[in-house]
């Protein structure tokens, strides 16, 4: 191949991309292409427009891509020479420079378009002519780029060209698809490419490589083609086409099966995933109200705290070590532990500031911790602005993890996996320390844990401590799923009374049983009833279960009628 | 401390004077000119405050007087300004932007494509045209859904801080609800724009004056029902109740029944507070009936002091003045006064307001101790 006078650059290019698709492809002479190309052009005939257009799908002269695709949106020039000579279509090279001109070149022959003189011409594109296109070249020209796209270097690329050209079920795209599938390598895209062959045989009249081609889309599992075989069950007929008939009602057997499993995998998912984020949210009050009694009203300022550490770390991160993705991977780590101490230093000072002159008056502790909220919430608008702030995301967190096609969040998926983390260890701290034995002793019977040398302020002022830290590191876990704001609490608080409610004040299984309840009960409603009647529906239903057993799912045993 | 006093009395009886004389009088016959004149706006305000001082007056008939903290007060103040809200939405009729028969939101949604046999109305609606049966909802809405409520709770003897968290829950719920299109009363905007009541016009000094003297002498009766409760038998056990309710309970006393009537009476007042807030404010929306607002008129009812009659008066009144020159003049600053004045009034002021006094002069009894017994600091169990 010859790339006769054309810039270096290009001619590297160009190169590059020749001997990338020169295996695929084995097209026309190089000089050929641009010649018809610019003889359509110039053509007035729309019909032999189009024919030249199709035929250039196997050209890979970068000017002729390059011209095709400005053509097709109107960026493609004509330049009548003043003596009166044919036409010549160029294009625009390059940005614009300060007298808003650039560099024109020829479509016939790659180089810069020359005046009378010999010298390269700059133009200004509001004095040109556009060379005439009509629907149906643009049309033909986008078909032959997508048909391009299907050998494209980017997979994202081919993929989306591959799905969009298989749906169009025209059979004249089956050898670009046959061509590219020895010379797939990813499996996903190799997938789409039966998916798409199969789907466009399927197209076709012949009855026995239709059958064939429904039985592939079974295999296939394919989604994308469920409508089109429903529809086909209706058209085609039981006495005529037996054979077909029975395969698409067997191919949609499969596949319907294929994807109530799905769904049923996708719900289950999603509930446990907001069983997680229940549970995270919650755990801190399990042990602020559940153990110790304590009606915090600002636990969602806690959890707000938390998310408002996260979002300094990575700022701290980004202004000490640069903005690279190294860093933005690695703050998170550090945010998880730094949100815990945060909250427990501020629910360190509230509880020895306000919440110990109220043990006894627990109706008031909630009043005065609902104080707090507000001034906290008031605070953090101060300083941080009323509007969300980004929290960015590490790269192991963002993205998702595709089962039988199914998403699977990644930071999902951590929500889960940080659930158990947390409820893991608090259950360790609970029943394997010994200040998790005095707390639970204190919180059984103070005076007589007291009377036993158990400095019960202290333990009282260690468990709300850690039960805010743990509401911090929420906060921090939760900026991963959503908004990072003021009122950031709020959305969290009821819930998380519930929560704690309905699994029976003081029991860590009770909580981690009611999260999961509410979180899949939550989501099987939700395709039913829409998002804000399936909540209304939960807590009714929350309300009605209390009338069943007022102490929770797992009440405290005891004799007394003060619970 | 909960008996009547005649000075109480007499200080009642001149606040009333003033209240309901001579305040309209400075706006309806003191002319615009003069130092004295008081603004068709104030007073307007003013009105506000008395309804909120109703609301309280519920709360306290719940907390101060029987120990229950609900959060959930203003879901039936804003349950009974619904109610008559709907009756003035009517009343707009061919007054509103569309110039149609049914309330604006109703065209902007498109209710007559839902209902089309009643031109968009939906069937609910229709009864509100009657204001005889709009002002029975404002009274029958709250009292039908705290007696639900409060039958269920009660009766499975939900109690203290769980009592609260669930009409958090319930008072949640009822947000959600409002707050959607399809529920059918406004959304997110609520009910606003209206234009007349009775056959008046709701902007015109003689309606808010009107309007005005409606909720001063709604306040006065409240109170007077507060405080002749206080005096009966029902009293005495409400506040048994609230001390020591297993007590009452092993006297033979069933409390549910009990704690259910007072909490069915309370969402009759804050129902009837709220049906003369909206023509007043001109507003009603899902954000006032939320759980912050509940808790607001909690504050009121502490700063004031609870327990006492005047008390959540003079908090509601007290504290919203407060809010109006506050939210004015330094708006960013208000959250955290509020907050603070929420804490340091729970951790110094249990009584509240009315109990300054009596810990006044229990500090200066035990400075110069007196020849007799100190008197005890007085303090009320929660």
């Amino acid at each position: 191949m010859q790339v006769p006078r054309a810039p270096r650059f290009l001619a590297g290019l160009f190169l590059r991309v020749a001997l990338a698709l020169a295996p695929v492809i084995a097209g026309l002479g190089d000089d050929a292409a641009r010649a018809k190309l610019v003889g359509a052009v110039l053509s007035e005939d729309a019909a032999e427009q189009v024919a030249v257009v199709r035929d250039l799908v196997s050209v890979d002269d970068p000017v002729v891509l390059r011209s095709l695709a400005a053509w097709r949106l109107g960026n493609l020039y004509v330049w009548s020479p003043p003596d009166g000579g044919a036409g010549q279509p160029f294009l625009l090279e390059g940005a614009t420079d300060a007298e808003g001109k650039s560099a024109a070149i020829r479509v016939a022959d790659g180089s810069p378009l020359r005046d009378a003189a010999g010298t390269p011409v700059r133009v200004v594109v509001a004095d040109l002519s556009v060379a005439d296109t009509s629907s149906k070249v643009r049309r033909a020209i986008k078909v032959v780029l997508d048909l391009r796209a299907v050998g494209d270097p980017d997979p994202a690329v081919r993929r989306d060209a591959i799905v969009k050209l298989g749906q169009e079920q025209e059979p004249d795209y089956l050898p670009h698809f046959e061509r590219r599938l020895p010379l797939e390598a990813d499996p996903g895209i190799r997938r789409s490419l039966a998916e798409a062959i199969a789907f466009t045989r399927l197209g076709g009249t012949d009855p026995a490589v239709r059958i064939q081609a429904v039985r592939t889309l079974a295999e296939l599992r394919s989604i994308n083609s469920l409508g089109y075989l429903r529809k086909l069950r209706g058209q085609v007929s039981p006495v005529a086409e037996p054979e077909l008939r029975r395969a698409v009602e067997s191919a949609l057997v499969v596949l319907e099966d294929y994807v109530w499993w799905g769904t049923l995998f996708g719900t289950a998912f999603r509930g446990f995933s907001l069983a997680a984020v229940l549970l995270v949210a919650s755990l801190g009050l399990a042990i602020t109200f559940g153990l110790m009694g304590v009606i915090n009203m600002a636990h969602g300022e806690l959890i707000m705290v938390g998310a408002y550490t996260a979002y300094v770390v990575q700022n701290l991160f980004r202004s000490s070590f640069g903005g690279s993705v190294a860093v933005q991977d690695a703050y998170f780590l550090a945010a998880l532990p730094a949100s815990f101490v945060t909250a427990a230093l501020v629910g360190l000072v509230l509880e020895r500031g306000i919440i110990r002159f109220l043990y006894r008056r627990p109706l008031e502790s909630m009043l005065a911790t609902w104080g707090v909220s507000l001034v906290l919430q008031q605070l953090f608008r101060h300083v941080f602005g009323a509007a969300n702030v980004q929290v960015g995301s590490p790269r192991w967190l963002s993205g998702s993890w595709v089962i039988s096609d199914v998403l699977l969040a990644y930071n999902r998926i951590f929500v889960i996996g940080f659930a158990f983390a947390i409820v893991g260890l608090t259950w360790l701290l609970m029943t394997r320390t010994s200040l998790g034995l005095q707390i639970r002793a204190v919180m059984q019977n103070r005076a007589m844990a007291s009377a036993l040398g158990v400095r019960t302020e202290r333990v009282n002022m260690l468990t709300f401590a850690f039960g805010s830290g743990l509401a911090g590191m929420a906060g921090a876990c939760l900026s991963q799923i959503g908004n990072v704001g003021p009122g950031l609490g709020q959305n969290y608080v009821v819930d998380c009374f519930m929560i704690v409610v309905l699994g029976g004040v003081g029991s860590l299984p009770g909580t981690v049983s009611a999260s999961l309840g509410v979180g899949v009960t939550d989501q099987i409603l939700q395709p039913w009833l829409g998002a804000v009647m399936g909540k209304i529906s939960v807590l009714a239903a929350i309300i009605l279960f209390l009338q069943w057993r007022p102490a929770g799912l797992f009440a405290s045993r005891g004799r007394g009628l003060e619970g | 401390m909960n008996s009547p006093t005649q000075r109480e009395y007499g200080v009642v009886a001149a606040i009333a004077v003033i209240g309901l004389v001579v305040l309209p009088l400075l706006n309806g016959a003191v002319p615009e000119s003069s130092a004295l004149h008081l603004t068709t706006f104030q007073l307007g305000v003013f009105g506000k405050y008395l309804c909120y001082a109703v609301l309280a007056l519920g709360v306290n008939l719940l907390w101060g007087q029987t120990g229950i903290l609900s959060l959930g007060q203003c879901l039936f103040f804003a349950l009974g300004g619904y109610a008559l809200g709907m009756h003035l939405m009517l009343l707009i009729g061919k007054l509103g932007q569309y110039h149609a028969d049914i309330p604006d939101f109703m065209v902007f949604l498109e209710f007559p494509k839902r209902y089309p046999s009643t031109g968009g109305l939906p069937p609910h609606w229709i009864p509100f045209r009657n204001l005889g049966f709009a002002l029975a909802a404002v009274v029958i809405v709250p009292a039908l859904v705290a007696t639900a409520f409060g039958w269920l709770a009660f009766r499975s003897r939900i109690k203290g801080v769980y009592f609260s968290i669930l009409s958090q829950a319930l008072t949640y719920a009822a947000t959600l609800l409002f707050f959607r299109n399809d529920f059918t009363f406004g959304g997110n905007n609520g009910l606003t724009d209206f234009k007349v009541i009775l056959g008046h016009d709701v902007n015109q000094p003689a309606t808010k004056r009107a309007l005005y003297i409606a909720s001063g002498l709604l306040l006065l009766g409240t109170y007077a029902f507060c405080r002749w409760l206080t005096t009966t038998k029902f009293g005495l056990i409400q506040r048994a109740i609230r001390d020591s309710e297993n007590r009452v309970l092993f006297s033979g006393y069933a409390t549910a029944h009990f704690k259910l009537f007072v909490f069915v009476v309370a969402a009759v007042i804050a129902g009837l507070g709220g049906a003369l807030y909206v023509p007043q404010v001109g507003i009603i929306n899902p954000s006032d009936m939320g759980t912050d607002k509940s808790l607001e008129a909690v504050v009121w009812c502490a700063v004031g002091g609870r327990g006492s009659i005047v008390g959540p008066i003079l908090g509601a009144i007290g504290v919203n003045a407060l809010k109006s020159y506050a939210t004015h003049s330094f708006a960013e600053q208000w959250p955290y006064f509020l907050g603070i004045l929420f804490i340091l009034v729970t951790l110094f002021l249990p009584d509240g307001l009315v109990g300054i006094p009596a810990r006044v002069r229990g500090l200066l009894a035990r400075r110069r101790p007196p020849a007799g017994p100190t008197p005890p600091p007085s303090s009320s169990p929660s």
